[in-house]
């Protein structure tokens, strides 16, 4: 559905949750199983007193994403405080970026609604520390009481800004899944944990005033959250109801947004540089992280065609994950390529992803071993499949489930007998096939087929039958 | 003295009876110096000493410290109703340096509210007195570390030094106070209340006590971005004379405002370190006169923002029943900041508000950065070696004199402020009375050159009588 009235830009809070360390303290990042507030020190906590300290890795992977997102990078970059009362916000102001962030003007390339490839701009991408998670008593609107957790305060967040190119929340979505996917291309970033992607989201119809939907907590909610806003933009706009500048959160629960403050009540964050921390000068940091960069989802998929010679499709669905990207070219290292392309593209992928289960929820061994019984002959193509799906629901090895559910490939001695004794039995449509109907093969090959217990290939059966018929086969 | 101390200490003397002694003194004393002692564990500690004494720079030496330095297990509460009852879960880096060479720590000091005044009057514990008359002020934001070092209610004490905060209640007590270059005393465990100004700096009864504690507390801290390596050599230089130092007269530091007497012991000084060999030159700090309007509109835009995260939350003062966040925490800061931090808070968020901030704090720093060129030209090569000013312009003045007139107050950190706007070090040493009350002489040095300050402060006090006098109100 394209919509063409319909303007969307994002802000994309993303947590740099690899690291050991979070933003400004020694305090561990690895706190998603833990009971509240148990990772925690004076400095994150924001005790009188307590100083801040950048952690120098979480700079470097920031200028990794920023790079990625061919963002340049700024030579010097500063951070600031940002202003406002929260119980979440334990100093009273988050230390983030205002003038002079890391990286300005970046771009990337989704896929757009039309299918085409479409450029994505970024204005700009800067770090800043995540503040505590409150946990409401219910809706945020009707909650008797609110508490804190500050386990995550302080985690190292990167902000990605966009400019408003996209044009419906597919296009967003496709946005998010190209940005999670370079993220973890650059093993800064695990998208699987909890708020590891929180989105804020402008958006606007053409000629009309712009809502922030703010509290979209997952890549795949930002379809959800757009779409009902659009919807309520638009039903507003009909009814005559002048959208007005303002910020909206969105109720995951109940699926909708409600507005939080209009632009009167807009606060007024009172940036200033923090004086607690110096400049940075990153520039040189630069040239080093450069070199160090892995290689990028689009560089891999051009890659992949030129080197293993596959689809272009199947090279784009093959590096849309690294996990992915890499399974890949593990078994394509033991398999033949464009074989393991197919099989993992079309058919691997649809079936983790009906079950939701991620790559390495398979071998990359079972899959060698399965392609290496399919070129042999050794199991049919719906075989195969089946052993994948066997292996997925039940476990155990191809060996293992070729031998359990009887899905070996006839041997050929079995399946010459069959054709034998089905040219036999089947007389009329012997005599059918002689008169020149050759459909009538059809009935043969099932007889075969039959007889072998469809561990014939039914491409070699016919072969066979007809060779049969033909009078150049031993029949 | 803190070397006569220490050699007691090592004759043989008991840490226990000496300290108990100094808590005898303190707790029949009319100064309020104090605001909460650590009785139990400085006499522990002092035991623990004559038992098996340790060494150290401080080994078994008792000092007091600034209530908003934060001692672990010590109340730390700025002289704040906000913060009474806050225990720190941590020690400073000072503490830390200052327990790892030995020293006992007693209690904490009054101060100003927050370190915000001149007189120590805006203490919510009440005012201090000065021991040289009981109806004057001591001096602030130090002036609980001040008075109890003159009165020998303790050996020496740390305060800081954010405009003037040490060396102002150094004068009026007539002891040495030593404000740091900028960075090279950890901040980390100062509670802030003007980040980019304040230094931690010691209050003694020596020039040479002062390079004592310097040595203990100076140096690089990894938990402070903003500090530097320290060279040490405080002590090692101190007995070098000033022979050939060229001491640099600023005339903006002399005439209206200034008390004659004042002005005459100054003079005085200036004559004095002429017979001892220094030469003085007058030199100009020609943006002086705006030194005092950006120093107010730096510390209360960086204050407004410091003070913030005292919500009474999860620490200091909690009143009644809770309500919804803004009322809760409104309530609990109108109720625990007096009205002297409550007017620097709201003249800080006004400067930093959308539409002032380049008008106010922007132009500020301007004016900072025009005054640190104006220092770093008069202590250039070839200009002076230092700068000889009074510390400030009029001896100590009654308790409720000023305090009701805020502006008269600022007035008088006039030949404070400017020092810590450029960030160089500065002393202050007693140079003669006026009436009975003590003068104070400034000496201030290029960054990072304590050395030339404490060799100039350490030749001066030697010449003369001043710092051996003890106010007659406390024997």
């Amino acid at each position: 559905m394209a919509e063409k009235d319909v303007i969307i830009g994002l802000e994309v809070h993303v947590q740099l949750n690899k690291l050991n360390s979070k933003l400004f303290c020694g305090c561990s990042t690895d706190y998603h199983d833990s009971p509240p507030n148990t990772h925690t020190c004076p400095v994150c906590l924001g005790l009188p007193g307590t100083l801040p300290v950048v952690n120098r890795r979480a700079v470097e992977y920031a200028i990794r994403v920023a790079l990625a997102l061919n963002c340049e990078i700024q030579g010097e970059t500063l951070f600031y405080r940002k202003n406002y009362y929260y119980p979440d916000l334990p100093k009273a102001f988050q230390i983030t970026q205002y003038d002079f962030p890391l990286g300005l003007g970046g771009h990337i390339l989704i896929r757009g609604e039309d299918g085409e490839e479409k450029n994505i701009r970024i204005t700009r991408v800067h770090m800043e520390e995540d503040p505590g998670r409150l946990v409401h008593a219910g809706t945020i609107d009707r909650a008797k009481y609110t508490m804190v957790d500050y386990n995550r305060c302080g985690m190292p967040l990167l902000e990605v800004v966009t400019e408003p190119d996209l044009r419906s929340p597919k296009e967003a979505r496709s946005f998010l899944d190209k940005l999670r996917n370079i993220l973890e291309y650059l093993e800064v970033f695990d998208g699987d944990l909890e708020g590891a992607m929180r989105i804020d989201s402008n958006i606007s119809l053409v000629g009309g005033e712009r809502a922030e939907v703010k509290n979209i907590s997952s890549h795949k909610g930002v379809e959800k959250a757009l779409a009902y806003e659009i919807t309520r933009q638009r039903s507003a706009r009909r009814r005559g109801v002048a959208q007005v500048q303002e910020t909206r959160h969105y109720d995951e629960l109940r699926g909708i947004t409600v507005t939080i403050r209009t632009k009167e009540e807009a606060h007024d964050y009172r940036y200033f540089p923090e004086p607690d921390l110096v400049p940075m000068r990153i520039a040189d940091w630069v040239p080093r992280v450069r070199a160090e960069l892995p290689e990028l989802p689009d560089a891999k998929r051009e890659r992949f065609v030129a080197e293993y010679g596959i689809a272009d499709d199947h090279a784009k669905s093959l590096t849309s994950e690294i996990r992915v990207a890499n399974f890949y070219e593990d078994v394509a290292r033991r398999s033949p390529p464009r074989l393991a392309a197919v099989w993992i593209a079309d058919v691997l992928k649809g079936e983790l992803n009906y079950r939701d289960v991620a790559v390495d929820g398979f071998r990359t061994d079972h899959m060698v071993e399965i392609l290496d019984m399919i070129g042999k002959g050794k199991i049919t193509e719906k075989g195969a499949v089946e052993v994948i799906r066997t292996i997925l629901d039940q476990g155990g090895d191809p060996a293992a489930v070729v031998a359990a559910r009887g899905l070996a490939r006839a041997e050929d001695d079995a399946v010459l007998e069959a054709v034998r004794a089905a040219v036999e039995e089947c007389g009329q449509a012997v005599a059918d096939y002689r008169a020149g109907n050759e459909k009538a093969i059809n009935f043969i090959v099932g007889m075969v087929m039959k007889k072998t217990r469809g561990r014939a290939d039914p491409g070699e059966a016919n072969r066979l039958v007809k060779e049969a018929l033909d009078g150049r086969g031993g029949a | 003295m803190l070397r006569e101390l220490k050699e007691r200490l090592g004759a043989g003397a008991s840490a226990e009876e000496m300290v108990s002694a100094l808590f005898s003194k303190i707790k029949k004393s009319k100064l309020n110096a104090y605001s909460n002692l650590s009785e139990d564990s400085a006499l522990e500690r002092a035991r623990e000493f004559d038992k098996t004494p340790w060494t150290g720079l401080l080994a078994g030496v008792p000092i007091a410290i600034k209530s908003s330095i934060s001692t672990e297990g010590i109340e730390t509460n700025c002289s704040s109703r906000i913060l009474s009852g806050y225990i720190p879960p941590y020690d400073a880096t000072v503490i830390e340096r200052l327990k790892g060479e030995g020293a006992i720590i007693v209690g904490k000091t009054n101060m100003d509210e927050f370190a915000m005044g001149t007189s120590t009057e805006t203490s919510y514990f009440g005012p201090t007195r000065n021991p040289w008359d009981l109806d004057r002020v001591p001096g602030g934001s130090s002036g609980g570390s001040a008075a109890a070092v003159a009165a020998g209610e303790a050996p020496c004490a740390l305060g800081s030094d954010t405009g003037g905060s040490i060396r102002c209640p150094a004068s009026f007590c007539g002891i040495v106070g030593l404000k740091p270059t900028y960075g090279i005393v950890s901040r980390y465990g100062l509670v802030s209340y003007a980040n980019s100004l304040e230094q931690i700096g010691p209050l003694t009864l020596s020039v040479e006590d002062a390079a004592l504690v310097m040595e203990v507390i100076a140096g690089h801290d990894p938990k402070d971005s903003t500090s530097v390596k320290s060279d040490g050599g405080y002590l090692s230089g101190l007995n070098e004379g000033v022979q050939g130092l060229v001491c640099g007269v600023p005339k903006e530091y002399f005439g209206e405002g200034v008390d004659p007497e004042v002005e005459k012991a100054v003079w005085g000084a200036i004559s004095r370190l002429e017979e001892l060999g220094a030469s003085w030159r007058e030199i100009s700090l020609p943006h002086t006169r705006y030194a005092l309007a950006a120093y107010y509109i730096i510390a209360m835009s960086e204050a407004s923002s410091n003070l913030a995260r005292f919500d009474g939350l999860r620490y200091g003062l909690r009143l009644g029943a809770d309500q919804d966040w803004h009322s809760t925490f409104s309530e609990i800061r109108a109720a625990g900041f007096g009205p002297e931090v409550k007017r620097r808070i709201l003249l800080g968020t006004y400067a930093l508000s959308a539409g002032y901030y380049g008008r106010y704090y922007l132009k500020a720093l301007k004016v900072r950065t025009l005054i640190k060129q104006d220092f770093e030209r008069a202590l250039s090569a070839g200009g002076a070696d230092v700068l000889v000013t009074p510390t400030m312009p009029f001896p100590a003045f009654k308790i409720g004199e000023r305090i009701e007139d805020p502006l008269s107050l600022y007035m008088a950190d006039v030949f404070t402020v400017p020092i810590n706007l450029a960030g160089v070090p500065a002393i202050s040493i007693p140079c003669g009375f006026a009436e009975g009350l003590p003068i104070g002489l400034q000496i201030i040095g290029r960054h990072f050159d304590e050395a030339s300050v404490l060799r100039a402060a350490r030749a001066y006090e030697e010449a003369t009588p001043y710092h051996e006098t003890v106010p007659k109100e406390v024997v």
